[in-house]
Order: C-alpha cells, then sequence, then structure tokens
C-alpha cells in the first residue's frame, strides 16, 4: 500500500469519469446546466497530465495537488467540492502510516472539507447524501475489523445506496433547488459521480 | 432532433476563441489575459479607484467581458459555458486592478460561482476585497434551506451604477453599500421559448414543444418552475411583471428603471414588443418608468425568451445611470 495505489485510483478514477461523462452530463441536464460530466471530465483528465509529467513521493503531496487541480479546472460547484475534499484528504494524511483507520480519518477530514465549503445537510439531494453513508459505512467496517477493501466496498455501497435515495427528494441546495418540487424524480448527479470515485477507490486501493 | 448548428471550430474552443475575438474587435478598450481567461479595462488598474470585478460562466454574453470598461467592470473572469469561472481566475483579476483601494466582487447567486468567489477572497491576503452577491429573481423561492434566488438581470444594472460611483472614486465600503441597495432594490422574472445546447453538450438542455413556453427561468438553460401552453405577449407580460410588482413590493408613486432583456435568440421586435407591455401594466400600477434598457444584455446562449427586471430608483440612482459609460456592451455619454 502506497502512493502508486492513489496514483491508480486517481487514473482509474478519471477513466470511470470519462466513460460516464455523457451519463453525468444527461443526469445534470435534467436537473441542473447539463455540465456535470464534462467538468468533472475535464477536471481529471487534467489530474491524469499532471500524474504524467511529475512523480510523487508522498500521498499527502499527490492528493493536495489533485485537489488544487480540481480547483482549478472544474469550477461550477463541484470543482470547490471536490477539490477540498482531496485537499483535506492529503492533509489528513500528512506523516502518516496507511492503515485503514488513518485513511478513514482523511476520509472524514475530506467529507468534513465538503460539509464546510457547502454546508448540505443530508437529503438536500447533493453528493453529500452518496458521502454521509459512504463515510459511516466505511467506519462501522474499519470498527468491525474490516480490512481496506472491505470497508472501501461498504462505502461504495452504502453511496450507490445514498445516491439512488436521492431520486424521490426536491432538491434543496444547488441549481437543482430553482426547480423546486419539479426536481423529484430525477437522480442527483453529484451523488452519482461520488459514487463512481468510491467504487474506483474500492477497485484499486487495497 | 437535429444536430447542433453553431458558428464554431471545436465545441472545447468556443471561450477561448470567442475572448480571441474580443480581444481583436475592441483593442481601444480592452486587453484580454487568454490565459486566465479575464477581460480588463485596458487602463486597469486606476489609481486611487476601487476595483470592480465580476465573472461566471460564458454564454451570458455580452454580460460580463462586454462590460468591461470605462464606467462599469475592471476585469471580468470567464468560466467555460454556463459554468462558474475558477478561484486561480478571481485571485489573478483581483491581484491585477487592486491600485490600493481595494477590490468589490460582483457574483451571482449561485451555488458554484459564490463558492468559487469565496474561495479567491480567502485566498487574495493582500488585497482588500468586498463581496455583494445579486439574488434578484422572484421566480426562485426564498428559504433558508435552498440554494435562494439567483442573481439574474439586476447584475447589468448593478454593474452601471456601482461602476460609475467607482469611477467617481467613492471608498470600497461606499462602493458595496451601493451594490447592496441597488440588489435590494431590484427584482426580475424571466421566461423561454425554446432551450439552448451548450456546446459541449451538443443537444438542448431541456425540450419545449412548439406550443409550449417555461416561465420562471434562469439564465443558465435550466429548466424553470412552471411549463405552461404558449400565451400572447401581453399575458406573458403580465406573468412576468405582476410577481416582480408584488414582491418588493413596488408601489404606486414609485420610480424605476424598466429592463426588458431578450435571452439571446429574440429579436429586438419583439422586445420592443414587451417592453410596451410592460410599460402599460406599470402605468396601470402607478409606477413611474424613470430609465429604459432595452435588448439582449443578459443571455443563454441562443434560448429565444425574454425576462423583466425593475429596479426602484431615486435621483441619486438616477444620476449614476446616466454618468458616462464606455463599454462594448453599453456606452452612453463618453
Amino acid at each position: 500500500m502506497g502512493v502508486e495505489n492513489f496514483v491508480d485510483w486517481l487514473r482509474d478514477a478519471a477513466r470511470t469519469l470519462h466513460d460516464n461523462a455523457a451519463y453525468l452530463t444527461e443526469l445534470d441536464s435534467a436537473i441542473g446546466d447539463a455540465d456535470h460530466g464534462a467538468n468533472m471530465d475535464r477536471g481529471f483528465a487534467a489530474i491524469v497530465a499532471l500524474l504524467d509529467e511529475s512523480t510523487f513521493d508522498s500521498v499527502d503531496e499527490l492528493m493536495k495537488k489533485a485537489g488544487m487541480t480540481l480547483v482549478s479546472k472544474v469550477g461550477g460547484a463541484s470543482g470547490p467540492l471536490y477539490g477540498t475534499f482531496f485537499l483535506r484528504f492529503g492533509t489528513a494524511l500528512a506523516g502518516a502510516e496507511l492503515t485503514p483507520a488513518t485513511i478513514g480519518e482523511a476520509f472524514k477530514a475530506g467529507v468534513g472539507g465538503i460539509l464546510a465549503r457547502g454546508k448540505p445537510e443530508l437529503g438536500d439531494k447533493t453528493m453529500y447524501d452518496a458521502w454521509a453513508p459512504a463515510l459511516e459505512a466505511y467506519d462501522a467496517a474499519v470498527s468491525g475489523g474490516s480490512g481496506l477493501k472491505e470497508a472501501l466496498e461498504a462505502a461504495a455501497e452504502a453511496a450507490a445506496k445514498g445516491r439512488d435515495a436521492t431520486v424521490p427528494l426536491v432538491a434543496r441546495k444547488g441549481r437543482a433547488s430553482y426547480l423546486g418540487e419539479r426536481s423529484a424524480g430525477h437522480q442527483d448527479p453529484g451523488a452519482t459521480s461520488t459514487t463512481l470515485l468510491l467504487e474506483s477507490a474500492a477497485r484499486t486501493l487495497a | 432532433m437535429g444536430g447542433m448548428k453553431k458558428l464554431i471550430n471545436e465545441p472545447g474552443d468556443v471561450v477561448s476563441e470567442a475572448l480571441r475575438g474580443m480581444a481583436a474587435a475592441h483593442p481601444d478598450r480592452l486587453r484580454v489575459d487568454l490565459e486566465n481567461r479575464i477581460v480588463y479595462r485596458k487602463d486597469a488598474p486606476r489609481p486611487g479607484k476601487v476595483g470592480l470585478i465580476s465573472g461566471g460562466g460564458s454564454g451570458h454574453e455580452p454580460m460580463h467581458g462586454g462590460f468591461v470598461g470605462f464606467g462599469m467592470l475592471d476585469a471580468a473572469c470567464a468560466g467555460e459555458v454556463f459554468t462558474s469561472p475558477v478561484p486561480d481566475q478571481m485571485m489573478a483579476a483581483t491581484k491585477e486592478v487592486d491600485a490600493g483601494a481595494g477590490v468589490l466582487h460582483i457574483v451571482k447567486n449561485y451555488t458554484g460561482d459564490v463558492m468559487n468567489f469565496e474561495m479567491a477572497a480567502e485566498l487574495a491576503e493582500d488585497t482588500e476585497v468586498l463581496s455583494v452577491v445579486t439574488n434578484d429573481d422572484v421566480a426562485v423561492q426564498d428559504s433558508l434551506y435552498t440554494a435562494g434566488r439567483r442573481g439574474v438581470g439586476v447584475t447589468v444594472l448593478l454593474e452601471k451604477i456601482v461602476g460609475a460611483a467607482a469611477e467617481e472614486g467613492r471608498s470600497l465600503q461606499e462602493v458595496a453599500e451601493l451594490a447592496t441597495k441597488v440588489n435590494d432594490n431590484g427584482r426580475s422574472m424571466g421566461m423561454a421559448l425554446t432551450s439552448c445546447t451548450v456546446p459541449a453538450a451538443g443537444k438542448p438542455t431541456f425540450d419545449l414543444a412548439e406550443n409550449e413556453m417555461e416561465v420562471g427561468i434562469g439564465i443558465h438553460g435550466e429548466p424553470g418552475r412552471q411549463r405552461l401552453p404558449l400565451a400572447p405577449a401581453k399575458d406573458i407580460a403580465a406573468m412576468l411583471v405582476d410577481p416582480v410588482l408584488g414582491d418588493l413590493p413596488y408601489q404606486q408613486g414609485d420610480s424605476v428603471i424598466a429592463f426588458v432583456n431578450g435571452m439571446g435568440g429574440t429579436p429586438l421586435i419583439e422586445l420592443y414588443l414587451m417592453f410596451n407591455e410592460v410599460a402599460q401594466l406599470l402605468d396601470r400600477a402607478g409606477i413611474t418608468v424613470a430609465r429604459s434598457l432595452v435588448g439582449n444584455y443578459i443571455t443563454s446562449l441562443e434560448m429565444a425568451g425574454c425576462s423583466v427586471t425593475l429596479l426602484k430608483v431615486d435621483d441619486e440612482l438616477v444620476r449614476l445611470w446616466d454618468a458616462p459609460v464606455n463599454t462594448p456592451g453599453l456606452r452612453w455619454g463618453a
């Protein structure tokens, strides 16, 4: 377990987001402004370019750079939100040994960053509806003695459930909230990209 | 549904090539930082003057780049189409236009814009930055539990009026207070006859049948709150004016700047026809049109439709509105 796993994660996430760009944009055109897929694809393509031209000695350095890249390249609300996640995730891992517990602490710090930046509540129909249950499931798995892979799989599964649960919700944050009741019946694009990221983590990080 | 029919080369190059075009068309008034996608007033920074910066997604032209120049903005940061610019851009612009008097960020209330400008203001440590967030769209129910009302038409009027005040040498605090006053006294409501196509998406953001319209739209092609059968202009005017009038509320005896804005794909003849309807409704309500603005100023690509903005004005606001301005998008007296 080392920096190379996190490089694999970012590369795999970039591929996954690229393959799902049209899907994310389609979800976003129903209740947003039809740019989520293109924006995420652009941001992660910039991370891949960064990985191609630089090497990283530590996970915290890698994740902080990835976070700044997302802030600089994605725009919209997703840029600051995902960027803040990776920045805080990286900062929390500075000098730490990579264990399921320390990665859990970093996960928590990252989600805390999303909470501070976007001030979402559970059920607002945002990416937080995937992040919050994912973090909870991860912590529960680690407390129960699971290894990293099982914990990440539990997190990805919980994120997917959270994502699916956004469908009937009326959005209270972001552009979808302008639609009021009409936002119900659509899956949240941010919760969808969050789930893709966590599924990618479960594939690559352990 | 047909393919995308636009005057473009590659969808990914639309914003940068349009900025090159602005630089080529207005070398006397603007300089454009193509790398950071910032349109600057040619003579910025102006010593002693508060710097005014705005920005947002592209696709709303002439806002914001077209409002850079004497009497209006010092810089405008262009994001991708319908996507907020990023903090790097606002930080670079803030540093560049700061002449020691501080910088005001004019931000439209969209989650992404607000977050990115917030990050930039936090990171721009050496400059005194204040922000005003416009949120004049009455179509959105305002509530503690939502992202709140969108910033739409009032942003144009605010950039003009606040630009004139900054030109007079007012302090950052005074300029920010004036900006808040303008936002507090303005309300808007918009509607769409057609959807629009983001170049990177390649297909319309939403579908509207021939006999339908969308009332309560924002400026990003996001669908509105209500889909209704198409109606005559006089009925549409009432659907836009009534909620605006009732919201502030505007009262008999008030003076306003009345702004009928095109969404990009509606010809001026229809906008003037709409203005006629709006003026009659205001007259009936006992409201005086002190000044007016009619045209495509805050748009949604090629969307057809319009918005109505009313700004309640006093003598000070009218005087600042009348002050000279020289930008690609708005010019009089200079």
